[in-house]
C-alpha cells in the first residue's frame, strides 16, 4: 500500500528529503541548547567574568538563529512536499478515473469517489507531513536527549530508566484500547447521522405520519447508546494526562533529590547545579518526545483507512483496453450481435442479456420497447462498447467492436445516455463537448435538428447561457434536447437515443424524428422509449422483456405477433398517455 | 457529499484557521456555562475544582526548585555535608512529592471527570437538538439546506466538543498558571520579570503577524478547496457522459490546473503555520539565554534586587526563572490559541442555539381524533378500541363536547397562499371534495399543485379563505390527529433504514404482521416484495437504494395504506412506475381508493383520467375544472395536454 501511495511523490523527494535533514540539523541545535545553557548557568554561578558569560550567550543566540533557520526551511520543504505530494496523488487518481471502463465507474459510486479525491487525500496529506517532520523529530530528539542526558547526567540520568519504559508502556496501554473503542463509536457515530440525515431528508414523511414523538424516542436511545461508547473511549484517552504528568513529577523528584546529594556529597565536582536544571529540561524533552510519538501512531492508524480507499482505486485496472493494432475507421453504420450474452458483473447469477441474435442495417431506424429493468439500456450500452460481452460478439460496420480504437468507435457511435448530464458552462461550451472545432452555424444547425434552437433563442443569452452545475436552470425536457445536439455534433454514424425525450412532448418529439429522417438519413438512428408514439414508425422494433429480445419487427407485425406491445400500445393510446414524465 | 465526521484529532482546525471577524459572545459562554452547572451541579464544579489545584501545583517546583537549590548553595558555600543539608532538603522533597501526589489525583480526576461530563453534555446536546428539529415546522427544511441542518449536528457539536472538553479547561488552567507564574516571578525579582513581559510581548507580535498570514492563505486554500470539490463532484457524476463524449483528456487538463492552484494556496497556508512552532520555540530559547545573561549581569554588577518577597539576587534566584520563562511563554501562547478555539466553538453553540430557540410548529387544534362506535340510535361514543369508526372529538367553550364522524368531506373555500410574504402563489382556490371521491390536480411544475396539499394536512398555514374537514375549520384540529387522517405518498420517496416490513408499519405501528402484509398486497408491493431475497425481512439500506425507484414508491403507498386514513393524497405516486407496470398496480390502487376521499397530483393523464373532479391549474389558479369527459369536450387546457401539444415541465 505504502509502495503504491510512494509512487506520487515524485519530484517532492527533493524537499521531503530535505525536511528530514533540516529537521535533523533542528533537533541537533535543539539538544544541544540546554547543554550550553547549563555551562552557562555555571559560568554565571562559579562568578566567571562576564565575558564569559557573554560569550556563551551569545553562541546559544546563534544556535537559536539556527534552529530557527532550519526549523523554517524545513517548515516551508515539509508544507511543499505534503501539499505537492497531495497534489499528484490527486492528479493520479483522477488520471486513474478518467481511464475507468463504465464497469469500473458502476463499482465505485460518484460520492465515494469525490469522498477518495477529498477528504481521504486531505487525511493523507497532513500524515506524510506529520511522518516527514515529526515522526522523524520526535525518535531523534528521544535518542539525542537520552544520549546527552546520560553523558552529562551520569548518575542524573537513572531516573529516565524507569520513567521511559513506564510512559511508553503508559501510552501504548492508552492506543491499544482507545483506537479500538473509537473506532468502534465512530462506525456507530456514522450510523446516527446517517439516520439524522435520513430524518431531514423524509420530514415530510415523518411529520405526515405524525411521528415526532417516536423518532424522538428512537433517536434518544440511539444516542444515549453513543454517548456511553464514547464516554468510555474518551475515558481511556484521559489516562494519557496522567500517565504523563506522574512521569514528568517522578523524574523532577528523583533529579531533586539525588541531584542535591550528588552535588553536595561530592562538593559540586561531579554533579553541579547547572546539571541538574539541564536534566530537568531533558527529562521535559524525552517524554514529550514519546508523547508525540504516541499521537503520530494514533493519526497513521486513523488515517490508514483512507490510504486503503486511495489505494483502492490506484490500483483498479480499467477493465476496457484499447486492442494492439487498432482500426481506426468505422465503415458504416450496420450493427450485428452474435449470440450476444452480457452481465454486469462476473459474479452476477442472472445475465442482463441473454442469446442476443440481431441484425440493423446501417441507416435504419429502430425503436426498443420493453418494461423497466428489460434490459434496454444494457442491449445498446454495447455498441459503442461502453460494457464488453461476456460471450458472443458485436459487430459495428461489419468489426467486432473490440478491434476498434475506442475513441474512434464512440466518435462513429454517439450516445444519448438515459441519466444524462450536462456541464457548469455556456450552452456553446456544452455543445461543443460533441466536437470542440465546429463553427456556430454548425451548431445552430444540431439544435435546430434536436428542436433546441426555438428555447435557445428564447434565453436573453442565446447560445452563451450559462449552465449551472448539473443544468438546474434548464427544464428536463430541454435539457434532454441539448444533449441530443450535443450528440448530433459529433455527426455519427450511429446514434443511440437512451430514453432521451421522455420529457419533451410529443409533438416536438415527433419533429426530432422527422428532422433524423429528413437530415441524417444515413445515420443509424436506435430509439429506446417508453411511449409507444416515439417508435411505432420505425423501420423495426425490438420487444425487450427480462433481458431477452421478445419481438421484433415493424408497428403492424407488432400488432399481431407481440401481445406485450399489444398492450403496451392499447393501455397508452386508449389510456390517453400523451404525457410520459416518468 | 458524506457528511463531515466526527473526526477527532484531524478534525481539527489547524492553527491560525479563518473564523471571520467573530467576536467572542458572552451571553452564549455563560449559556454553555450555565447548562452544565445544571446539568452536572456537583461533578461540574469538582472538575474545575481539580483543574484550579493541579494548575496551582503546577507552579510548586520553581519555589522548591529554588530552595533545594538555595540549600545546595549554602552547603557548598559553608562545606557543609550531605548528612547536614539533607535534613532541609528531604523535608522540602517530601512536601513536593506529596503535593504532586494530590495533583496527580487531582489531574486523573479532573480529566475522568471532563471526559464523562464532555460526552454527557453533549449527547444532551444531540437529544435536545434534535427533539428540537422535529419540532421544527415543515418551512424550516424547506428553506434550510439539508448539508446545513446536518452540519449542526456534525460540525457544530464537534466545535462544542472542543468547546467544553479542551478550551474551557485549558483557559482555566493556562489562565492559574500565568498569574501564579506571574506573581512569583514578582515576588523573586521585579528586574528580570520586565525583561520576560519585553520578550513575551515581542513574542506575541510576531505569532500575530505569522498567524495573520497563515490566516489569509488558509481562507483561499478553502476557497480552493471548494472549487475543487465543486469540479470533482460535477466531473464524478458525469463520468459516463465524458467517457461516451472522449473527454478524458480535456477533462484531465481542466482538473490539473485546478488542482494545481489548490496545491500553491495550501503549500503557503501550511508553510505559515508550521513555521509559527519554530518561531516559538526559538523566541522562548533566545529569551532564555537572555534572562540567563541578565541574570548573570544582575549578579556580577550586585544590582540590589527589588521583589515582593525581597529576597537579595542569587544563582538561586535565577534558575528558576529560567524555567519560569519557559512555562510563562508556553502558557500565554496556549491562551492566545484558546481565544481562537472558544471564539469558534461559541459560533458552533450560537448555531446549535438557534435550533434550539427556534419557534416550534404551534398547534393550537384542540379537536381531536378518537375510535367511535355509534350507538343503535347512530349517536357517536367515544371508545377505547379500535373500531375502524373514528370521530372528531370537539370541545366547546361552554363545556360541551361532540362528536362528528370522520367521513373525508374537505372543502377549500377562496384560498390564497404564499410561501414567502408577498409572493403569492395561490389566488382564490376554491375545492370541494366529497367523502370517496377522487379529485386530481394537472398543470405545469410550479402551478400549485403539491401547495394545495401542503395546505390541507398544515405543512402551511393559508393566508386567507377557508379549508373545512367534516365541516371543522382546520385550524382547530390538533394537528397530529389532522394529518393522523390523511394518508400522503409523494414522488420523492422516503424510506428509512431498517426491514421493508417496518418501514410499511411506519404507517400505524401497532399494525400486525399481517395487516401489513394485507396492506402490499392491496398496493400491488406484494408481488415484488416477495421476490426479494428475504420477502418482507429485506434491510433497506440508504434509502432503499437497492430497490427500483418504482418499488420504493410501492412500498410508500402500502406504508400509507397500512395506515387506513379517510383522505389520501398522492402526490405523484406512481410517477417511476412503467405503465404496463402501472396498468397492473391501478387495480390495488383503485381498490385501495375505494370509499376513500383522494388527491391525486400526476404529470401522467391516465393515472388520473378516472378521477370524479379534474382540476387544471395554472399559476395558482384554476383555469379548467369537471370530469375527464367534460374537459375534452371544452378543448381548452386539458384538451392540448391530452392530445400532447403540450409540454408539461
Amino acid at each position: 500500500m505504502i509502495k503504491t501511495l510512494a509512487k506520487s511523490i515524485r519530484e517532492y523527494k527533493l524537499p521531503s528529503i530535505l525536511t528530514v535533514i533540516f529537521i535533523m540539523g533542528e533537533v541537533l541545535i535543539e539538544v544541544a541548547i540546554p547543554f550550553i545553557t547549563a555551562n552557562l548557568v555555571n559560568s554565571i554561578d562559579a562568578g566567571e567574568p562576564i565575558i564569559n558569560v557573554i560569550k556563551t550567550g551569545l553562541i546559544l543566540v546563534a544556535m537559536a538563529f539556527a534552529s530557527l533557520a532550519c526549523g523554517g526551511i524545513a517548515a516551508i520543504t515539509s508544507a511543499k512536499a505534503s501539499t505537492g505530494f497531495a497534489r499528484n496523488l490527486r492528479r493520479d487518481m483522477f488520471q486513474k478515473i478518467q481511464g475507468f471502463s463504465f464497469s469500473n465507474i458502476d463499482k465505485f459510486s460518484a460520492t465515494s469517489l469525490v469522498t477518495r479525491l477529498t477528504t481521504d487525500i486531505t487525511h493523507v496529506q497532513m500524515s506524510y507531513m506529520m511522518v516527514i517532520r515529526v515522526a522523524i523529530r520526535s525518535p531523534m530528539l528521544f535518542i539525542f536527549s537520552v544520549i546527552t542526558a546520560y553523558t552529562m547526567g551520569g548518575a542524573l540520568a537513572t531516573s529516565f530508566v524507569v520513567v521511559i519504559p513506564v510512559l511508553i508502556g503508559g501510552l501504548l496501554f492508552v492506543a491499544k484500547n482507545a483506537m479500538p473503542a473509537f473506532r468502534r463509536v465512530f462506525k456507530k457515530y456514522d450510523k446516527l447521522n446517517e439516520s439524522i440525515e435520513e430524518n431531514v431528508r423524509a420530514m415530510r414523511v415523518v411529520k405526515g405520519f405524525s411521528r415526532e414523538e417516536y423518532e424522538k424516542q428512537k433517536f434518544a436511545s440511539a444516542a444515549d447508546g453513543i454517548t456511553e461508547d464514547f464516554t468510555k473511549a474518551e475515558r481511556i484517552v484521559a489516562l494519557n494526562n496522567p500517565i504523563m504528568q506522574f512521569c514528568m513529577y517522578f523524574n523532577t523528584v528523583v533529579i531533586l533529590f539525588l541531584g542535591s546529594y550528588l552535588v553536595i556529597s561530592s562538593s559540586g565536582k561531579s554533579v553541579n547545579v547547572g546539571q541538574i536544571s539541564a536534566m530537568l529540561t531533558y527529562g521535559v524533552q524525552i517524554l514529550m518526545s514519546l508523547m508525540m510519538l504516541s499521537m503520530i501512531y494514533v493519526m497513521l492508524t486513523m488515517s490508514l483507512e483512507s490510504m486503503k480507499r486511495i489505494c483502492e482505486v490506484l490500483n483498479e485496472e480499467s477493465s476496457l483496453k484499447n486492442p494492439e493494432n487498432p482500426l481506426y475507421e468505422v465503415k458504416d453504420g450496420s450493427i450485428k450481435f452474435n449470440n450476444v450474452n452480457f452481465k454486469y458483473n462476473k459474479d452476477a447469477k442472472r445475465n442482463a442479456l441473454e442469446g442476443i441474435n440481431l441484425e440493423i442495417k446501417s441507416g435504419m431506424t429502430v425503436g426498443v420497447i420493453g418494461g423497466t429493468g428489460s434490459s434496454k439500456s444494457s442491449l445498446v450500452q454495447l455498441i459503442p462498447r461502453l460494457y464488453d460481452v461476456t460471450d458472443g460478439e458485436v459487430l459495428v460496420g461489419g468489426e467486432d467492436v473490440r478491434k476498434y480504437d475506442i475513441k474512434t468507435l464512440r466518435d462513429a457511435v454517439a450516445m444519448v445516455l438515459q441519466k444524462n448530464q450536462l456541464f457548469s458552462g455556456t450552452i456553446k461550451e456544452n455543445l461543443r463537448w460533441g466536437n470542440e472545432n465546429a463553427t456556430d452555424e454548425e451548431l445552430i444547425e444540431a439544435c435546430k435538428l434536436a428542436q433546441a434552437d426555438e428555447f435557445i433563442n428564447g434565453f436573453t443569452d442565446g447560445y452563451d447561457t450559462y449552465i449551472e452545475q448539473g443544468g438546474t436552470n434548464v427544464s428536463g425536457g430541454q435539457k434532454q434536447r441539448l444533449c441530443i445536439a450535443r450528440a448530433l455534433l459529433k455527426k455519427p454514424k450511429i446514434l443511440i437515443l437512451d430514453d432521451s425525450t421522455s420529457a419533451v412532448d410529443t409533438k416536438t418529439d415527433a419533429f426530432i424524428r422527422k428532422g433524423f429522417k429528413e437530415f441524417i438519413p444515413n445515420t443509424t438512428k436506435i430509439i429506446i422509449a417508453q411511449r409507444v408514439a416515439s417508435v411505432q414508425d420505425a423501420d423495426m422494433i425490438i420487444v425487450m422483456e427480462n433481458g431477452k429480445i421478445a419481438n421484433v419487427g415493424n408497428h403492424n407485425e407488432l400488432m399481431n405477433t407481440s401481445e406485450i406491445y399489444r398492450e403496451v400500445y392499447n393501455q397508452q393510446t386508449n389510456g390517453g398517455d400523451s404525457n410520459e414524465n416518468a | 457529499m458524506r457528511t463531515p465526521n466526527y473526526r477527532g484529532p484531524q478534525g481539527k482546525a489547524p492553527a491560525g484557521m479563518p473564523h471571520g471577524r467573530r467576536k467572542l459572545s458572552v451571553p452564549t459562554l455563560k449559556r454553555v456555562l450555565k447548562m452544565l452547572f445544571s446539568y452536572y451541579p456537583v461533578l461540574f464544579p469538582l472538575a474545575l475544582g481539580c483543574i484550579v489545584f493541579a494548575a496551582l501545583v503546577a507552579t510548586a517546583p520553581a519555589i522548591f526548585n529554588q530552595r533545594i537549590i538555595a540549600i545546595i548553595e549554602e552547603t557548598l558555600e559553608q562545606n557543609g555535608t550531605w548528612a547536614a543539608a539533607s535534613k532541609e532538603i528531604i523535608p522540602n522533597i517530601i512536601v513536593l512529592a506529596s503535593l504532586y501526589i494530590v495533583s496527580l489525583a487531582a489531574v486523573f480526576t479532573q480529566t475522568q471527570l471532563m471526559a464523562y461530563i464532555t460526552q454527557g453534555f453533549l449527547g444532551k446536546m444531540r437529544k435536545t437538538l434534535f427533539n428540537g428539529m422535529q419540532n421544527l415546522p415543515i418551512k424550516y427544511f424547506d428553506t434550510n439546506k439539508h448539508g446545513d441542518i446536518m452540519s449542526h449536528f456534525t460540525n457544530d457539536i464537534d466545535t462544542l466538543r472542543m468547546l467544553v472538553s479542551q478550551s474551557i479547561p485549558t483557559i482555566l488552567q493556562a489562565g492559574i498558571v500565568v498569574i501564579t507564574v506571574f506573581i512569583i516571578m514578582l515576588s523573586y525579582s521585579i528586574w528580570i520579570t520586565l525583561v520576560v513581559l519585553i520578550g513575551v510581548f515581542f513574542l506575541f507580535m510576531v505569532t500575530k503577524k505569522v498567524g495573520g498570514g497563515s490566516a489569509k492563505y488558509f481562507m483561499r486554500q478553502q476557497q480552493a478547496i471548494g472549487k475543487t470539490e465543486g469540479f470533482i463532484q460535477e466531473m464524478m457524476n458525469g463520468q459516463k457522459v465524458v467517457k461516451v463524449f472522449c473527454h478524458e483528456d480535456k477533462t484531465q487538463k481542466q482538473f490539473d490546473e485546478i488542482n494545481d492552484a489548490l496545491c500553491e494556496d495550501s503549500k503557503r497556508a501550511h508553510a505559515y503555520a508550521n513555521i509559527l512552532g519554530p518561531i516559538n520555540m526559538n523566541i522562548g530559547n533566545i529569551l532564555y539565554v537572555i534572562i540567563a545573561t541578565v541574570g548573570g549581569l544582575l549578579l556580577l554588577l550586585n544590582v540590589p534586587n527589588i521583589g515582593l518577597a525581597g529576597l537579595p539576587l542569587s544563582i538561586s534566584i535565577v534558575i528558576p526563572f529560567l524555567n519560569m520563562t519557559k512555562q510563562f511563554t508556553g502558557n500565554v501562547n496556549q491562551l492566545s490559541q484558546q481565544i481562537n478555539s472558544i471564539v469558534m466553538g461559541l459560533a458552533g453553540a450560537e448555531r446549535v442555539f438557534e435550533i434550539m430557540d427556534a419557534m416550534p410548529e404551534d398547534d393550537e387544534g384542540y379537536v381531536t381524533l378518537v375510535n367511535a362506535k355509534k350507538d343503535e340510535n347512530g349517536n357517536i361514543t367515544e371508545t377505547d378500541e379500535r373500531t375502524g369508526l373514528w370521530a372528531w372529538k370537539h370541545p366547546h367553550e361552554d363545556g360541551t363536547l361532540t362528536y362528528t364522524e370522520l367521513r373525508g368531506d374537505v372543502r377549500m373555500v377562496g384560498v390564497d397562499f404564499g410561501y414567502e410574504e408577498g409572493k403569492e402563489v395561490l389566488h382564490d382556490v376554491s375545492v370541494y371534495a366529497e367523502p370517496g371521491q377522487k379529485v386530481a390536480f394537472v398543470g405545469a411544475t410550479g402551478a400549485g399543485k403539491t401547495t394545495i396539499t401542503n395546505l390541507i394536512n398544515r405543512f402551511y398555514d393559508i393566508a386567507d379563505g377557508k379549508i373545512r374537514y367534516d365541516g371543522i375549520n382546520i385550524n382547530k384540529i390538533k394537528k397530529s390527529d389532522l394529518r393522523r387522517s390523511l394518508g400522503i405518498v409523494l414522488q420523492e420517496t422516503n424510506l428509512f433504514t431498517g426491514t421493508v416490513m417496518e418501514n410499511i408499519r411506519y404507517g400505524r405501528l401497532d399494525a400486525t404482521d399481517d395487516e401489513c402484509i394485507k396492506a402490499a398486497k392491496l398496493s400491488g408491493a406484494d408481488d415484488f416484495i416477495t421476490r426479494l431475497p428475504n420477502g418482507y425481512d429485506t434491510e433497506l439500506k440508504n434509502n432503499g437504494s437497492n430497490l427500483s425507484q418504482g418499488q420504493r414508491q410501492l412500498i410508500a403507498i402500502a406504508r400509507a395504506a397500512v395506515a387506513d386514513p379517510p383522505v389520501m393524497i398522492l402526490d405523484e405516486a406512481t410517477s417511476s412506475i412503467d405503465t404496463r407496470t402501472e396498468a397492473i398496480v391501478q387495480k390495488g390502487m383503485d381498490s385501495l381508493m375505494k370509499g376513500r376521499t383522494v388527491f391525486v397530483i400526476a404529470h401522467r393523464l391516465s393515472t388520473v383520467k378516472n378521477s370524479d373532479v379534474i382540476m387544471v391549474l395554472d399559476k395558482g389558479r384554476i383555469i379548467e375544472r369537471g370530469s375527464h369527459e367534460d374537459l375534452i369536450k371544452q378543448k381548452g387546457q386539458y384538451y392540448s395536454l391530452y392530445t400532447g401539444a403540450f409540454e408539461l415541465e
